[in-house]
């Protein structure tokens, strides 16, 4: 996955958890849970929804990787 | 699932706890006691929450003690010492003076956890105001309907959440004098709080309180209706004070993290009042759930309590004891977790992870303190809330057909038999219990029943008292600690161009314990589709925000009474997969 899929691949999650969320608005370097103001539960999902976008689960550790739009999307194309 | 029982043995190192036998301490106890144990406003002036928890301290050798330690989202860390608290109120109270917000007014927060929301609540109080925080999470309806029905007149709050919550819906509330923005003021209409306080006498004295003075007004959810606001007064303090040496065991030298927000309860009572009337030092964290932030906070603040909730127990057990293992938790020798059950999993997960078990305790808005717990020297049974503080007499009751406590001729049947269930019911009498429900004295009435308080809560009692949680009585919802009426969430669905009728159950949910899931029937010319469903879940997360659904399912054949009310109970029935004609298990937590 290069970086524009990754992206991609976010945002639709991100649409799924909180369809209300303006992306277009979104900074790519913005904190994702208080922009989109998504609570835990929602940023649980969020992962939970990437991890079956991306088809392998991500490990609790790595969460912190998914805290912007920029980090998030660089992890997810770093792995494969 | 059946957990053996989890011993306890005295503190280390010649240290004790303040309950070191139950028995004994139910035995010896007494409200009065209790009260004399708090100091009182001088010249016999009456009790004031803001005294016992500021000024008290301020006045004597914890002067220079930290009380309040904030930490923002940056990690940027802020100190108010007891003399810095008193200063910094004081001049709250003063403004609130000069702006005519007097006795019995209500001065309401929309706020994250910084220095400013410990400030107003203490300031508000000490002006012998009337001080209702909102959770900073909530969208623009739940505020509107609670700064309404509270009949607000002044509010502090921040820039962005003013923009965004505040100043679409500010033309509605014509009651509202006065908007304080933390900072400079912004816009039309509002205050900026740092100019207002620095023009303001850090010199007040608390005027004369009556114990049964009006302090918070929290509002809560029933099945039915609009949110509730609970009214409590002063005399609060002394179950705040008694309760937290109890249950929580807190003592002058402790750091302690409750993780509740001020905008529940929960962070109000134990989070502002009881600890800072014990005089140790407080820590509030504006950061959301973390695993390795929390962490890191419990290690760096040395945090020795900490009061906590199962859903972010349960988040935390994700990562396994081995993430826990790299941090110093060594100053850590209590805890506690309150807001919905605690699984018998989890408490246990605690001496694994944390060295710790983790102990559980049971109350709610109307009780304003803690009524039923585990305590440090009382041995744990996994999966039980405990047993009634001293001073809280606690029963079951025969349950009727709705179960709940069935009523006739105005009497009901207390249930003796060990294991045995039945609604939990309170006996009236400890100081922090609800006095009202602002503006609706008939929802109150219904909250009893021959002398009893009426919680809501099914419950069974073992035969050493232990008290189990079984189900909600009614149809609200426990998510995460908070707790949502399905009404609130069902009427503002309604209000989507496209749906005809909703009903709003909780989901079970292995994290949350329960998560809000509507199901919604639509008008004639609209077709379910994902992008409606979409639609209906993004407007539901704008007006509602923190109260939303996480699900929407379409079902154009909700289930209706004869009266045409959504059957909430068969509903979720359905979700759980039971026979709709046996709803008897509902509600169980997992």
């Amino acid at each position: 996955m290069n970086i524009q899929q990754a992206t991609e691949a976010i945002e639709e999650v991100l649409g799924q958890v909180a369809p209300d969320a303006d992306l277009t608005a979104l900074s790519p370097d913005a904190d994702l849970r208080d922009s989109l103001e998504l609570d835990s539960l929602d940023f649980l999902s969020f992962i939970e929804g990437l991890s079956k976008r991306v088809g392998e689960r991500i490990d609790e550790d790595d969460y912190q990787k998914l805290a912007t739009l920029a980090s998030a999307s660089a992890f997810i194309a770093g792995r494969g | 699932m059946d957990t053996a029982p989890i011993p306890k043995s005295p503190p280390p190192g010649g240290t004790t706890f303040n309950l070191t036998d139950y028995d004994a301490a139910v035995r010896d106890f007494s409200w009065a006691a209790a009260r004399a144990r708090l100091d009182g406003l001088p010249g016999g002036r009456g009790l004031n929450i803001a005294h016992e928890a500021v000024d008290r301290h301020a006045s004597g050798p914890r002067a220079g003690h930290v009380a309040l330690r904030c930490v923002a989202k940056d990690g940027t860390r802020t100190e108010l010492t007891y003399a810095d608290l008193q200063a910094e109120t004081n001049r709250f109270a003063n403004l609130l003076g000069v702006l005519g917000v007097g006795k019995g007014d209500r001065v309401f927060s929309l706020l994250g956890r910084m220095p400013e929301l410990y400030i107003a609540a203490l300031g508000t109080l000490k002006n012998t105001s009337v001080f209702s925080p909102l959770f900073s999470a909530f969208g623009p309806e739940p505020i509107r309907d609670r700064l309404r029905m509270g009949d607000a007149k002044a509010l502090v709050t921040t820039r962005e959440l003013y923009e965004r919550r505040i100043a679409p819906i500010r033309a509605s509330l014509p009651g509202l004098e006065h908007v304080l923005i933390v900072g400079d003021a912004t816009a039309d209409g509002t205050t900026g709080l740092a100019g207002a306080m620095a023009g303001s006498s850090p010199e007040f004295d608390i005027p004369a309180t009556g114990p049964e003075d009006m302090a918070l007004l929290h509002f809560t959810s029933g099945t039915t209706g609009k949110p509730k606001g609970a009214v409590h007064v002063h005399q609060a303090v002394v179950a705040h004070h008694a309760t937290s040496a109890f249950a929580l065991d807190l003592q002058p030298d402790d750091v302690f993290w409750c993780t509740a927000d001020p905008g529940w309860v929960t962070g109000t009572s134990y989070g502002i009042i009881a600890p800072l009337t014990h005089g140790l030092t407080m820590i509030s964290d504006a950061g959301d759930f973390e695993a390795k932030r929390w962490y890191q906070m419990l290690a760096d603040e040395r945090v020795s309590v900490w009061y906590t909730a199962p859903t972010a127990i349960r988040m935390l057990m994700r990562y396994g004891p081995e993430l826990a293992a790299g941090y110093d938790l060594s100053a850590l020798r209590f805890i506690a977790s309150v807001g919905e059950p605690l699984n018998p999993e989890a408490v246990v997960w605690g001496q694994q992870a944390l060295g710790l078990p983790i102990h559980d305790n049971w109350w709610q808005t109307e009780t304003g303190a803690i009524m039923i717990s585990n305590f440090a020297a009382m041995e744990i049974r996994p999966g039980s809330m405990g047993r009634p503080l001293p001073g809280v007499t606690a029963g079951l009751l025969e349950q009727g057909k709705d179960g709940r406590a069935r009523v006739s001729d105005g009497k009901v049947t207390e249930v003796t038999r060990a294991g045995a269930e039945g609604e939990l019911a309170l006996r009236p009498g400890w100081p922090s219990m609800f006095r009202g429900y602002l503006h609706a004295g008939d929802r109150y009435a219904e909250a009893f029943a021959d002398g009893w308080y009426l919680s809501g809560d099914i419950a069974r009692r073992d035969e050493d008292g232990y008290y189990w949680f079984i189900a909600r009585a009614d149809d609200v919802i426990k998510s995460a600690g908070h707790l949502i009426g399905p009404f609130e969430v069902e009427s503002v669905l309604m209000e989507h161009p496209a749906v005809a009728q909703a009903g709003v159950i909780g989901k079970p949910d292995p994290v949350a314990g329960e998560l809000v899931k509507a199901f919604v029937e639509l008008k004639p010319g609209h077709e379910p589709s994902e992008e409606l469903r979409r639609d209906i879940i993004a407007f539901g997360r704008r007006r509602l925000a923190a109260l939303a659904p996480k699900e929407v399912e379409f079902d154009q054949h909700l289930p209706l009474t004869q009266s045409g009310k959504v059957m909430r109970r068969l509903l979720k029935a359905r979700e759980l997969g039971l026979e709709t004609g046996d709803t008897s298990t509902l509600g169980s937590t997992p």
